[in-house]
């Protein structure tokens, strides 16, 4: 099991009396498509916090690589190589796709800042381009985000966070507040945007249909713990699951 | 970069001719807007990541004392020089208080400022070896070795005033555009996602702070020569104010637009200031009402189109 890229182990987190997380342990491969599901407050937000870096586990570690990231600021978690998209995207309003690609790209680039090289050079705007091109977002290239339908922010959003060229990215809810129709196809886009790459993929979803069509794997979580970890079709048939999670259990 | 600094050389040029044609007291009055629109460029740069500064006039007034005492009192008197000595003193200034400041956003940051540049000038109203809050008197600079004249002075002082700005301007435009100064913007769009891109908010924030303190004390150096006097009002909050009121009226999308805004500011000061002696800022405020109305991202829009993709070179 060395080879995984982001190990948790035992991570515990409690907000008052409300255990979020207990005893949480995964070990993800690269390129892995990882898909956590649950019921509301199962702690699969929580989880994403702690890795991320938004949230301090009580106890517990977060591997990236071997090389302990538990604790970081999310800053130094994402420059490690742990990325996220947001639920509610997060963009820079008033700029296109094109620039909030950049300014990824510009991030992620590094080093010494160059304070008076363009940031629109013909490199960095055909790599832009073609992060845009992946996610089927040429069209949108040079309009504001704030004009673009909720589906293309979406896309944005988890293309800016691709663009950091991650090892591991988090996608929470990446098909939430998308209309059931251009559910499939967004997530489609982003599976293709990722294909190729070694980045491992976890994302946060509630449409089981999502989860069977594109996870290779699932986590389910209840009341803070993991109560199946398996493919797909082994955990959706979970009793327990069907129980707690997903509500079919007859 | 060929092109900021050519289009920055021919505007240079523009205005010292427009200046060895203008009457001797448009000459000092474009010299004072120029020290403004120095403070307000930083302040530009402040508004670029998301903050405005209410207290720039702490980084104004520290280059103007302490350029204006080395010329009163140890002998310096190259304007060049002088004006180096206050930018640096400006700079250093707000990279002493930016490790406190740059952790502030919003309101808070503004008042902080404010603060800070109030204490400033608490003490040098009280520093009665420098002045007081009479200040001192600040001799006339040489350039180059030669001390002109009083009849030509003012002219000499603007040129090189120019030159500085034209500088000045050039090297913001370049930072505007660069992926630094990409990623400026987009913090003050989107501070979290900036922090969850692996970029610092803080780092941004204290480096435009320092640029702009920098640029402040050049300003303020500018202004004591200018004047030929400082005194403590230099950092008094009135002062931080209106070069907050210059900035706005340019806004944030050109390098060059502070420049006209602080002409404007100074000309409508003047004129009011002769004709209507006790109404004068309700004409600055009629003008900046309707300059918000028709034109909510400064004067600096009617050329540069769009903020991130503004093209406009320094003047």
């Amino acid at each position: 099991m060395s080879a995984a890229i982001l190990e948790v182990r035992g991570l515990n987190k409690s907000f008052g009396a409300v255990v979020a997380a207990k005893d949480i342990n995964v070990n993800v491969m690269p390129a892995a498509r990882l898909s956590l599901i649950g019921s509301n407050g199962a702690g699969k937000t929580t989880f994403v916090n702690m890795v991320t870096g938004y949230l301090k586990p009580d106890s517990g570690e977060v591997l990236l690589d071997g090389k302990p990231i538990t604790g970081l600021p999310p800053r130094r978690i994402t420059q490690a190589g742990v990325c996220r998209s947001f639920q509610i995207p997060q963009l820079c309003e008033t700029m296109t796709p094109t620039e909030n690609i950049l300014v990824s790209t510009e991030i992620a680039a590094g080093g010494a800042p160059h304070f008076f090289r363009p940031a629109r050079r013909r490199e960095t705007l055909a790599a832009a381009a073609e992060m845009l091109e992946r996610f089927g977002l040429t069209e949108f290239a040079n309009r504001p985000v704030n004009e673009l339908p909720g589906g293309v922010r979406k896309l944005v959003d988890i293309a800016m966070s691709l663009a950091m060229k991650p090892r591991v990215l988090l996608l929470d809810e990446p098909t939430s507040g998308v209309s059931s129709e251009e559910k499939f196809p967004l997530m489609d886009k982003v599976m293709a945007a990722l294909a190729g790459e070694k980045a491992a993929a976890i994302f946060v979803e509630h449409d089981m249909d999502i989860v069977t069509r594109y996870a290779d794997r699932v986590l389910a979580f209840y009341a803070g713990e993991i109560i199946a970890d398996d493919a797909p079709e082994d955990v959706l048939s979970d009793p327990a699951v069907q129980k707690y999670v997903t509500g079919t259990a007859r | 970069m060929i092109r900021v600094f050519g289009l920055a050389a021919l505007g240079a040029v523009l205005a010292i001719v427009a200046g060895a044609l203008a009457p001797a007291w448009l000459v000092f009055t474009m010299t004072k807007a120029i020290a403004f629109g120095l403070v307000a460029l930083g302040i530009v740069g402040l508004m670029r990541g998301g903050l405005v500064s209410f207290g720039q006039g702490l980084y104004y007034c520290a280059g103007a004392y302490v350029s204006g005492l080395l010329a009163a009192r140890f002998g310096v008197s190259e304007a060049a020089l002088l004006l180096l000595i206050g930018a640096v003193t400006g700079a250093a200034a707000a990279a002493l208080v930016s490790p406190l400041i740059a952790r502030y956003r919003g309101i808070f940051f503004a008042m902080l400022t404010m603060a800070l540049s109030m204490v400033l000038y608490g003490v040098l109203a009280k520093a009665t070896p420098i002045g007081g809050t009479d200040g001192f008197n600040v001799p006339r600079p040489s350039f180059g070795g030669w001390t002109p004249g009083p009849e030509s002075a003012d002219l000499a002082l603007y040129v090189v005033a120019v030159v500085f700005a034209a500088v000045a301007a050039a090297l913001c435009r370049l930072y505007y555009d660069s992926g630094p100064g990409l990623v400026a913007l987009a913090a003050r769009e989107n501070e979290l996602r900036v922090e969850y891109l692996g970029a610092s908010v803080f780092t941004v924030t204290q480096r435009n702070f320092i640029l702009a303190g920098g640029l402040a004390g050049l300003g303020g150096a500018l202004n004591g020569m200018a004047l030929g006097h400082v005194d403590p009002f230099f950092s008094y909050w009135t002062t931080s104010g209106e070069v907050v009121f210059i900035a706005i009226l340019g806004g944030y999308a050109s390098a060059v637009a502070v420049f006209g805004a602080a002409l404007i500011v100074e000309l409508v000061r003047s004129f009011s200031g002769q004709y209507f002696p006790e109404s004068w800022q309700l004409f600055l405020g009629i003008f900046l009402l309707l300059v918000i109305i028709f034109l909510p991202r400064g004067f600096g829009s009617l050329w540069a189109k769009r903020a991130t993709g503004a093209k406009g070179a320094g003047e």
